[in-house]
């Protein structure tokens, strides 16, 4: 009995790829040792193990492809996970050849079939960054299927930023990307200031735009006052909440926000949806 | 389905026995009336009452021989049907990984003998948390489906009772295999029965009971619709789930944080609430891990944690989600309430904080507020 029958006990994944982000933030990229969890969609999590220490929910930041020589029964999947404690450190110390679980995937993801035919916004604070790049990908490996794609990114300081040697190769492919640092470094030449300050150079029409949100819950609030400011409509945008989980199946009800349980109803929900729940403290 | 009668339930408890049945009802330990294995009948709490009040639980002596006449004691059924440590999985490290094997959870054959009305809809409630979404937890669903379950109509609600504003009680709802009424009288106690199942039916059958006196079954309903009279407490007559998602604001909170000690002690004493968290722990080689399942509290500040801190850090926001969470957004997230008026959550707390109180005083909070 090698293989796990039920959602509670994790799958492993062996570790073929490790990427330094950052100081603190690291994309392992995975492969089933055996059998694979059910492929995640863009958006979704899961329950990521480091042996002996404990799980966290880590959202997949990217999905696939297939290995061409079929070498593994599922897509090769990237968790990108910043060190912040005892188990995201003792996943981000993981190296290539070592086995990690998942469980899952869990929860709802981005709507992005709903987008096809739309312009994209996709707002990013930080590692908020990571579920939305499989959105990202997906867009730009369909360009006729969406219409103009705008990747706003904000990050602490320029150290902070993610997937810096992939923004290039996302231009190159047609999405406009602009970046605001916080705290700007020696060398840094590019924006300074709030994420809210990007959302006018978005190039995209408001009327047909779909917003995509995934950071801080301040940033993700003012970012979306902003958007919608700017004519998309509220019904047009989503975003990705972020609680603290033990479970990924709905029981154990660590993840409430208020009449929500993110793991089930979340972690993407609508804009309005979330609104007025973001603005009670300590809700 | 008939209407039964039994002098005694020394003969339901032998045949429950007889069918395998791990018999679990009230007896008395430790100057409570609390729930455990009956090997025998005789250990039901005959002639012992309760008085309750919010912080206080004391046993008196009646001046009769009933045994369900006691209201809600400090356990639920909830021990035994969602137990307060389940192991899930042991894993052992390989050659470059790891092995999982997942914790078998085997049929449990229960049967659960005095379950007061509140506390047959507090099992129904958390029948809908842990096996009625998309995931079903195996180790309740083991302990749960199998259960036979003998409810008591309810004749001496407590001090601390609303069932009646719960829509809970006194009348034992569905979900009952059998439902007993206790009549007292001067030959002793008797029971009058009514099945609600097929399996209760057979079970009557087997141990040939036979048809209930009319003027006794006239008699039973009539003492289960008076005790629908007799609730200590009631809750404010509103919509509890627009009231708690109108009132996150209310001062009220901060009053009731200058009592709540933030022990949980009514998340633990409380029949529906069903939060959990998990430890992993490895043995001294650290090549064998586990995974286990243990009760958890929203009183707990690292419940809602994240690597930022804790999200709901203050003692006035973790009394807000629970009392928000049992009134109002549960109906939300799972479709019913998740209170239904046992009252263990007013006797065990040790400020006697009253949850019908709160609610009255965030009513009387947004009516003033509205004017």
């Amino acid at each position: 009995m090698t293989s796990a029958a039920t959602p509670m006990a994790p799958v492993p994944y062996r570790v073929t790829g490790r990427r330094d982000e950052t100081t603190d933030t690291v994309t392992l990229t995975l492969e089933p040792v055996e059998r694979p969890i059910p492929t995640p969609l863009p958006g979704q999590f899961t329950m990521m193990y480091a042996f002996g220490v404990g799980e966290v929910p880590i959202s997949v930041s990217r999905i696939g492809p297939h290995p061409r020589d079929g070498s593994t029964p599922g897509p090769v999947l990237e968790q990108t996970v910043r060190a912040v404690g005892a188990v995201t450190g003792a996943i981000c110390g993981t190296r290539p050849g070592q086995v990690v679980g998942l469980r899952g995937p869990f929860g709802v993801g981005w709507e992005v079939d709903a987008a096809r035919g739309r312009d994209l916004v996709l707002a990013a604070g930080g590692i908020g960054l990571a579920p939305l790049r499989p959105v990202l990908l997906r867009a730009l490996s369909e360009p006729d299927a969406f219409g103009r794609v705008a990747l706003l990114i904000g990050a602490r300081t320029p150290a902070d930023l993610l997937f810096t040697s992939e923004l290039d190769e996302w231009r190159a492919r047609g999405a406009q990307i602009e970046v605001t640092v916080d705290r700007p470094s020696p060398g840094w030449d590019g924006r300074v200031g709030l994420i809210t300050a990007l959302v006018p150079v978005a190039d995209v029409d408001p009327g047909r735009a779909v917003a995509f949100l995934c950071g801080p819950e301040v940033m993700m609030r003012v970012t979306a006052e902003a958007l919608t400011g700017r004519g998309i409509r509220d019904a047009d945008v989503r975003l990705s909440l972020e609680r603290n989980m033990r479970c990924g199946l709905g029981w154990c009800g660590h993840c409430q926000l208020g009449p929500l349980l993110v793991c089930r109803d979340g972690p993407v929900v609508p804009y309005t949806r979330a609104a007025p729940l973001m603005t009670v403290r300590e809700l | 389905m008939t209407t039964m009668e039994l002098a005694g339930l020394g003969p339901l408890h032998d045949a429950l026995r007889d069918a395998g049945y791990t018999v679990i009802g009230p007896t008395v330990r430790d100057d409570a009336i609390v729930l455990t294995e009956l090997e025998s009948i005789d250990r039901l709490p005959h002639g012992w009452g309760v008085r309750l009040a919010p912080g206080g639980y004391r046993l008196r002596r009646r001046d009769d021989e009933a045994a369900f006449a006691h209201a809600a004691g400090p356990q639920s059924w909830k021990p035994f049907l969602h137990r307060s440590r389940v192991k899930l999985w042991e894993a052992d490290r390989t050659g470059d990984g790891f092995e999982v094997r997942e914790e078998p959870h085997p049929p449990a054959r229960l049967a659960l003998l005095g379950v007061r009305p509140c506390d047959l809809r507090a099992i129904a409630v958390q029948d809908r948390v842990l096996t009625g979404g998309r995931h079903v937890d195996p180790s309740y669903a083991a302990r749960r489906s199998d259960a036979f379950i003998i409810a008591v109509n309810c004749t001496e609600p407590g001090g601390t009772c609303f069932c009646v504003s719960m829509g809970t009680g006194p009348q034992a709802g569905p979900g009952y295999d059998l439902a007993l009424t206790e009549l007292v009288g001067d030959e002793g106690v008797r029971y009058v029965v009514d099945a609600g199942t097929q399996a209760g039916s057979d079970m009557m059958d087997a141990i040939g009971a036979g048809p209930a006196a009319s003027g006794d079954v006239e008699r039973a309903r009539a003492e289960v619709a008076a005790a629908a009279g007799r609730m200590g407490r009631t809750m404010p007559p509103v919509d509890l789930h627009d009231l708690m998602a109108g009132t996150l604001d209310a001062a009220r909170w901060d009053e009731v944080t200058e009592r709540c000690l933030s022990c949980g002690n009514c998340t633990m004493v409380c029949p529906t609430c069903f939060c959990t968290t998990v430890t992993d722990t490895t043995d001294l080689t650290g090549d064998h891990a586990e995974r286990w399942q243990v009760w958890d509290s929203c009183f707990d500040p690292g419940f809602s944690h994240l690597h930022g801190g804790d999200v709901r850090a203050s003692p006035r926001s973790r009394y807000r989600q629970w009392l928000t969470h049992k009134l109002g957004t549960w109906h939300d997230q799972f479709g019913s309430s998740g209170c239904v008026g046992c009252g263990r959550c007013i006797v065990w707390c040790p400020v006697g904080i009253d949850l019908t109180e709160e609610a009255a005083a965030l009513h009387a909070e947004a009516a003033s507020t509205d004017r």
